[in-house]
């Protein structure tokens, strides 16, 4: 079992590491991991500090992103902003896959009615355009961090339960399956052992592309308000701010635009990698073709 | 009674519903496998003798009739309750490659009965015991770590039949055992077989449409066709004298090995496809593709009745129809 997944992991890192766009994602997401837990100590200068006397100052070797209205460091407070980005695509699909994988394996697996139930809900919430959900969750809730990682959470929870399903529902169907059944292995025991395993996969890859959408999200949330509370520091906030001082100071909207820009492209490189590497039906080829050799 | 039957159908009908009606997979099925002995149940793809199988292990469900496995009536019960009878019958796939988790250890496989049954002890005595019967189906233990995409086709079966061996059945449902399977490793997987049953007493259900498999294997044969079982009896009986025209027909494209034989070799060739088993014909069966049918055939629809001792062949001219069949040229 566990060297079921060794061998596949090697292989999968083995495979990544042949494709250049995957390993410049995989760095990016490095720096992005290390910036967002050591962006407090890294920063120069501390993300309130104002200074009335360097308000609107151009990039310059003592503010490399230049100050904003407030004096203050655009650098600073796009590297601690990092952490916020981070949290909110960890925590909310780390929400969406738990709840959206779970209805996708109860739905998929049990099917007949209790699939139509869960799987109308995930079509009802599916068929909203994900800002305007979430834009109501949040008004529901309440503005803030956690209400924004709560809301991009419900989000993008019907994806991962579509994409569990799909899987379980050509799992479920697999000869093995029927196997474990005549030795009479519980309903339990056979998603854990059986299912699952063979459905990691794409949720892998669901994952990492979602983190992206995740992080864009939140940076929408926050450019409207709804998001992380001022003078705390997000990318959508500082955008949402900078859009006043467009002409007069570019560099207010452009860092962070640019931090989002590179994570979701980042995460979308190493998803597409992965799907690429992943893939269930690349996986059976590259096994047919080691057990013929 | 129940003490000398291993398992039993009686009157089983699977049907499945389709726009229009029902497939009757099976229907009307009645056997008895009695412990110690194979019965072979043969019959070309759609005559519903996988479906048998599959009914009798409760990996589908009745639409009527009884399912009896270990002496206990098991036809209404739920999964969780099967649970405990499931250790009693076993199975081995058609295609080894695909019965077995592509993702789990050939041990893995091997212990799933084990694991679930809670048999075997604790991790050290379970792993003696999968090694046990890796020797048994002539695998070496060394395996134990390989994934089946790392072994051949014949290997990969020794570990579905080793599965099948872990929780000590009463009866093993073979479903074409070796019909995936390259000729000079089938011979090989059978006669592991037949070992197997001597050493360990074993029962086998063996279902094939290989006709010279189910006579090297059988004790019994039953033949399907349609849903029904249409002959049964001793392999000597089948072969020598089949008394349903439908069997003498499955017999007659056997090829001889001796080409003088061959060469004089009476074929009889059927006319036409195994009708839908969605709105089979009236009457017999058969009838429809039947050359010695007659008028009464599609009135009547005949029981399987004795021939001669156990014997059996559900034919309203039982032999009789075989000898004129025989008897005419083949064109």
């Amino acid at each position: 079992m566990s060297a079921a997944r060794d061998s596949q992991a090697r292989r999968a890192l083995s495979a990544l590491r042949h494709d250049p766009p995957a390993v410049a994602g995989a760095v990016v997401l490095l720096a992005l991991v290390v910036v967002g837990t050591a962006g407090r100590w890294l920063a120069p200068a501390g993300v309130n500090d104002v200074d009335v006397d360097q308000m609107l100052h151009p990039p310059s070797w003592a503010h490399p992103f230049g100050t904003d209205e407030l004096g203050r460091d655009v650098l600073s407070r796009v590297l601690v902003a990092a952490r916020v980005s981070l949290e909110v695509g960890v925590v909310s699909v780390g929400i969406a896959l738990l709840v959206g994988a779970g209805i996708g394996l109860v739905a998929g697996y049990y099917r007949g009615w209790v699939d139509n139930v869960l799987m109308r809900g995930m079509d009802v919430l599916f068929a909203f355009p994900v800002l305007l959900l979430a834009v109501a969750i949040v008004a529901v809730l309440g503005p803030g961090l956690l209400t924004a990682m709560i809301a991009i959470g419900v989000v993008y929870t019907p994806i991962f339960a579509r994409v569990t399903r799909a899987g379980v529902l050509s799992v479920r169907e697999q000869v093995f399956v029927r196997a474990a059944v005549s030795i009479g292995a519980s309903d339990l025991r056979i998603i854990r052992r059986h299912v699952l395993p063979n459905i990691a996969a794409p949720l892998i890859v669901q994952t990492s592309l979602s983190l992206a959408f995740a992080i864009l999200s939140e940076a929408a949330l926050s450019f409207l308000g709804l998001g992380i509370q001022p003078p705390a520091p997000a990318w959508g906030r500082m955008l949402f701010d900078g859009r006043g001082f467009v002409t007069e100071a570019w560099w207010l909207g452009f860092f962070p635009g640019a931090a989002i820009f590179l994570t979701v492209l980042a995460f979308n490189l190493v998803g597409d990698a992965l799907r690429d590497v992943l893939d269930p039906r690349q996986l059976t080829l590259g096994e047919a073709s080691r057990s013929t050799t | 009674m129940s003490a000398e039957v291993v398992a039993e159908l009686d009157d089983l009908k699977v049907w499945f519903p389709v726009a229009g009606g029902a497939v009757r997979a099976v229907d009307g099925v009645s056997l008895r496998i009695h412990p110690g002995e194979t019965l072979g149940l043969v019959g070309e793809s759609g005559s519903g003798k996988s479906t048998t199988g599959l009914a009798l292990l409760r990996l589908v469900d009745p639409t009527t009739g009884r399912v009896r496995v270990a002496g206990q009536d098991v036809t209404g019960w739920s999964r969780r309750r099967l649970r405990g009878v499931r250790r009693k019958v076993a199975m081995v796939f058609q295609d080894p490659q695909a019965s077995l988790d592509p993702r789990h250890t050939v041990a893995a496989s091997v212990a799933e009965p084990l694991v679930v049954h809670r048999l075997g002890g604790d991790a050290d005595a379970r792993r003696r015991r999968v090694a046990e019967l890796l020797d048994l189906v002539g695998l070496r233990p060394e395996l134990g770590g390989r994934h089946p995409h790392e072994l051949s086709g014949g290997q990969r079966q020794r570990v579905g039949i080793a599965r099948a061996l872990a929780g000590e059945p009463d009866l093993i449902v073979l479903d074409e055992p070796i019909a995936s399977l390259d000729l000079s490793v089938q011979a090989q997987i059978m006669n592991l077989l037949r070992r197997l049953q001597r050493e360990l007493g074993l029962t086998y259900l063996f279902i094939s449409h290989d006709l010279a498999a189910v006579e090297h294997m059988s004790d019994r044969v039953a033949v399907m066709y349609l849903g029904r079982i249409v002959e049964t009896g001793s392999p000597a009986q089948l072969w020598q004298q089949p008394a349903h025209p439908y069997t003498a027909a499955l017999l007659s494209a056997i090829p001889e090995a001796d080409p003088a034989v061959e060469r004089h070799r009476r074929r009889i060739i059927l006319a036409g496809d195994i009708p839908s088993p969605v709105d089979p014909p009236s009457g017999c069966r058969f009838r429809t593709r039947c050359p010695s049918a007659r008028p009464d055939c599609a009135d009547t629809d005949p029981g399987l009745d004795p021939v001669t001792g156990d014997h059996r062949a559900a034919c309203l001219y039982a032999g009789e129809a075989v000898r004129e069949m025989r008897a005419t040229p083949t064109p």
